[in-house]
């Protein structure tokens, strides 16, 4: 059976070109970066050379980057490495209510130690407003982590605007972007945005799964989550993951070769695909439209569909990969907090559908997807629970 | 403590005449399978109705694991062998062994309870046996000598003869003496192969894997049936099931477990019977297919996992309806359990965990707010007349397409048997 893999947003798959240059890192150049002798030196340069790619496409120092196991610990990092080096200038802290679990937990996690946090609300197509914002600012604010874009929706956060109203406010603040879902389709230059950390990830743009990055602003405060033999600059222990880091910058350059091109053909696909969808009866599309949204996520609500893993494995079935919701929440099927929080109708929380493309989704799988829906809807339809 | 050898306790199959040895070699034959799957190098002894199973260069609770996994084994008592060097260095052998079992700095032993000193005195005798009688005292003499030595050495200690806390054995061979007291008890029943086969009715639940497990341990080997209904159940509700297939085939050996794809049948039903009596209707075609396909790959019973009213499809009435079209008998091991009991048994064999991961099963996706709970067989067969004439086809459509999965024992790297 055909594949038609709409699960981008969870994980993409690798870059052929990506696995080759690790497949040949952990076969030849195995040595660790830390070693004094000449194998170790190889495998430092993979690293340095990483680094040099991933700088200047981020436009920033080299020295700014802390390579992590993904974007779960570069969340986990600059929240709670931030806070703690921050501690002495006040305790509170901002986020907002759709946050991937990797930062909201941490927040969570703060709490209990002592820290005050305040979760902004927002709007239906789930953009934090600039003024809620500013509103939450105070005078013990130290930090702020707003994501890039909403991994279940696509939102795109004004995360520029609020860093600016933050530094303006508390000039000794600092501001966190989750850009899990964002790199890769945004040209993001935290320097020019005034971002101070950024958490990316690599599996989500054709790289390897553990591999990720934190940059963190040099100057800013932050202090490790973890000991050990003190890797890039104590900052992150632990032997640098050669092959993942290499992985890492190739997929990133890869991916933002062209990436404006690249994004206006994904966001005509969109628009063909979100216009298909509403020809179905009972499908209603969630989010901002057009370019106000990531080029690459559609979220849809499904009238009278009360089960979406239902519809999910049916899709499944015409061997098409979608999730419900976002995938790191669907394991356990508790209702998304995201799309609580833009006020979708409850009747539509259970309901409700991500499809997430990558560059090389085809215009012809969208329109499979949309036929496959029309199949099958009306026979998942029939059959409810009464 | 070390310990070079287990006596391996049998109970019933003892008693079962001219079988007995078709039975030992069953259990023999068990061990070795369970045995094989683990590091050591072993050696199993058998004489004048006794199983010993010689041990080098393994783990202690590995070992343990393994025979408690061997259906017919009520008792695994770990002994101390000792070379016959004489009486002195028996008595010097056995004072050892009480001080490092019972004595104050005992290292406890896994899987044993034993009476510890520090809280009065742990009451003992000593029960000499001597397949080897040339041996210069009887058994009497030695029992009461050991006993000395031991109340020597260990203050602790106290004779009883009537009623010992523990029972220290000693047993005089050709050239070395077997040392026990202390029993690690075994999961009993009777060896597997011992008593045809049967199919269960396995889902994803806690109760059908427990059942699986009761009937296996009095000799029965399984197969089994599981009911799928894609889209409304999940590869991982599958994957799910297999597993627990899996832990089952730990003490049953390999299954056989047979999917069935029951969407089509379970929408018909839906379809075109009352709501209130799908469950039934849906458990009597589970049963028909079951059956069938017992039928067709030899096994002489069916088994469900089903409790007197544990849920309306299990009240007596209820059960009566979907017995109804089976002629193989139905074995319902757990009928007279409370879900407490199912839920230890569960824990006890290794199921529980992978039963309560949550996945939706076929049985749960269209059920009725009030199902019937007194149905009456007359009208169920009524209802069951709506589905005729499409629902024979899809019944052998449903058997015509199961897909069989091979469930065996796996531990580590080891695939087989």
């Amino acid at each position: 059976m055909k594949e038609i893999y709409l699960d981008h947003s969870a994980t993409t798959r690798v870059y052929p070109e990506v696995a080759e240059q690790m497949m040949k890192i952990m076969t030849e150049q195995y040595g660790n970066p830390s070693s004094m002798h000449g194998k170790g030196l190889e495998a430092e340069k993979c690293v340095t050379r990483a680094s040099e790619t991933l700088a200047s496409l981020m436009k920033v120092e080299p020295k700014e980057l802390i390579y992590t196991s993904g974007g779960t610990e570069s969340d986990n990092l600059a929240i709670i490495g931030m806070a703690e080096a921050n501690k002495r200038k006040g305790n509170h802290l901002i986020t907002t209510e759709i946050e991937h679990p990797a930062v909201t937990n941490t927040m969570k996690y703060l709490e209990t130690k002592g820290y005050s946090v305040t979760y902004l609300p927002v709007d239906s197509y789930g953009r934090v407003r600039a003024e809620d914002f500013e509103k939450a600012v105070r005078e013990d604010t130290i930090l702020a982590s707003v994501m890039f874009v909403n991994n279940e929706i696509g939102a795109v956060e004004p995360v520029e605007e609020l860093a600016k109203i933050l530094h303006t406010k508390r000039p000794w603040a600092v501001f966190h972007t989750d850009a899990v879902q964002a790199f890769g389709k945004y040209r993001i230059l935290p320097k020019r945005m005034g971002i101070d950390a950024m958490s990316v990830s690599a599996h989500k743009i054709g790289g390897p799964k553990g591999a990720g990055l934190l940059y963190v602003k040099d100057g800013v405060k932050i202090q490790p989550i973890s000991y050990g033999g003190g890797q890039q600059k104590g900052m992150r222990s632990g032997t640098h993951n050669v092959p993942g880091i290499a992985g890492l910058a190739l997929a990133a350059s890869i991916t933002c070769k062209n990436m404006e091109e690249k994004n206006e053909a994904l966001y005509a696909r969109k628009a063909a695909f979100i216009q298909a969808l509403g020809s179905i009866e009972g499908v209603y599309v969630n989010g901002a439209p057009g370019k106000e949204s990531a080029p690459h996520i559609v979220s849809a609500s499904f009238a009278g569909i009360d089960r979406v893993e239902v519809l999910l494995h049916a899709l499944e079935g015409e061997g098409i990969y979608v999730s419900a919701g976002s995938a790191c929440a669907s394991n356990h099927p508790e209702i998304s907090r995201t799309l609580l929080a833009i006020g979708l109708a409850p009747e539509f929380l259970q309901s409700t559908l991500r499809f997430s493309m990558g560059y090389e989704t085809t215009e012809e799988e969208l329109m499979e997807t949309v036929e496959a829906l029309k199949r099958l809807l009306p026979m998942l339809r029939r059959f409810q629970k009464r | 403590m070390e310990f070079q050898a287990f006596l391996i306790k049998y109970a019933e199959i003892g008693i079962k005449g001219k079988n007995r040895g078709v039975f030992e070699d069953a259990l023999l034959h068990q061990m070795r399978v369970h045995l094989k799957h683990i590091d050591g190098d072993f050696r199993i002894v058998k004489e004048q109705g006794r199983i010993y199973l010689q041990t080098a260069h393994y783990d202690f609770e590995e070992v343990v694991r393994a025979m408690q996994h061997v259906f017919g084994i009520t008792k695994i008592c770990p002994v101390v062998q000792v070379e016959d060097n004489g009486f002195e260095n028996l008595a010097k052998a056995v004072a050892d062994y009480v001080e490092a079992v019972y004595g104050p700095n005992a290292e406890p032993v896994p899987g044993m309870e034993l009476p510890r000193s520090g809280r009065g005195p742990i009451t003992f005798k000593v029960e000499t046996r001597r397949p080897v009688k040339t041996y210069p005292m009887n058994s009497m003499e030695i029992s009461a000598a050991l006993g000395e030595a031991i109340l020597d050495r260990a203050d602790y200690m106290k004779v009883d003869v009537h009623s010992p806390m523990v029972q220290i054995n000693v047993e005089i061979r050709q050239g070395f003496i077997n040392i026990y007291s202390a029993e690690i008890p075994g999961a009993g029943g009777m060896p597997l192969g011992t008593n045809g086969k049967a199919m269960l009715l396995l889902s994803g639940g806690i109760d059908s894997p427990v059942a699986g497990y009761m009937i296996s341990r009095r000799g029965v080997k399984l197969d089994a049936t599981y009911f799928h209904a894609p889209p409304y159940t999940s590869e991982r509700a599958k994957e799910k099931v297999v597993t627990l297939a899996k832990k089952v085939a730990e003490y049953s050996g390999p299954i056989e477990l047979h999917v069935v794809n029951f969407t089509d049948i379970q929408l018909a039903i839906y379809e075109k019977c009352p709501h209130d009596e799908l469950t039934i209707i849906m458990r009597r075609y589970m049963m028909r297919i079951a059956e069938r396909i017992a039928t067709e790959t030899g096994s002489i019973g069916l088994i469900t996992g089903e409790s007197i009213g544990q849920v309306a499809s299990q009240t007596m009435a209820s059960m009566a309806v979907t017995n109804a079209p089976c002629t193989l008998p139905v074995y319902r091991p757990l009928i007279g359990f409370d879900k407490e009991d199912i839920v230890t048994l569960s824990k006890k064999i290794g199921t529980f965990e992978t039963s309560i991961e949550p996945f939706e099963d076929c049985c749960t996706i269209f059920v009725a707010k009030h199902p019937v709970t007194k149905p009456n067989l007359h009208i169920i067969e009524a209802s069951e007349k709506k589905l005729l004439p499409e629902i024979d086809e899809m019944v052998e459509k449903a058997i015509r397409e199961a897909e069989t999965i091979w469930c065996g024992f796996s531990s580590g790297n080891h695939e087989e048997e």
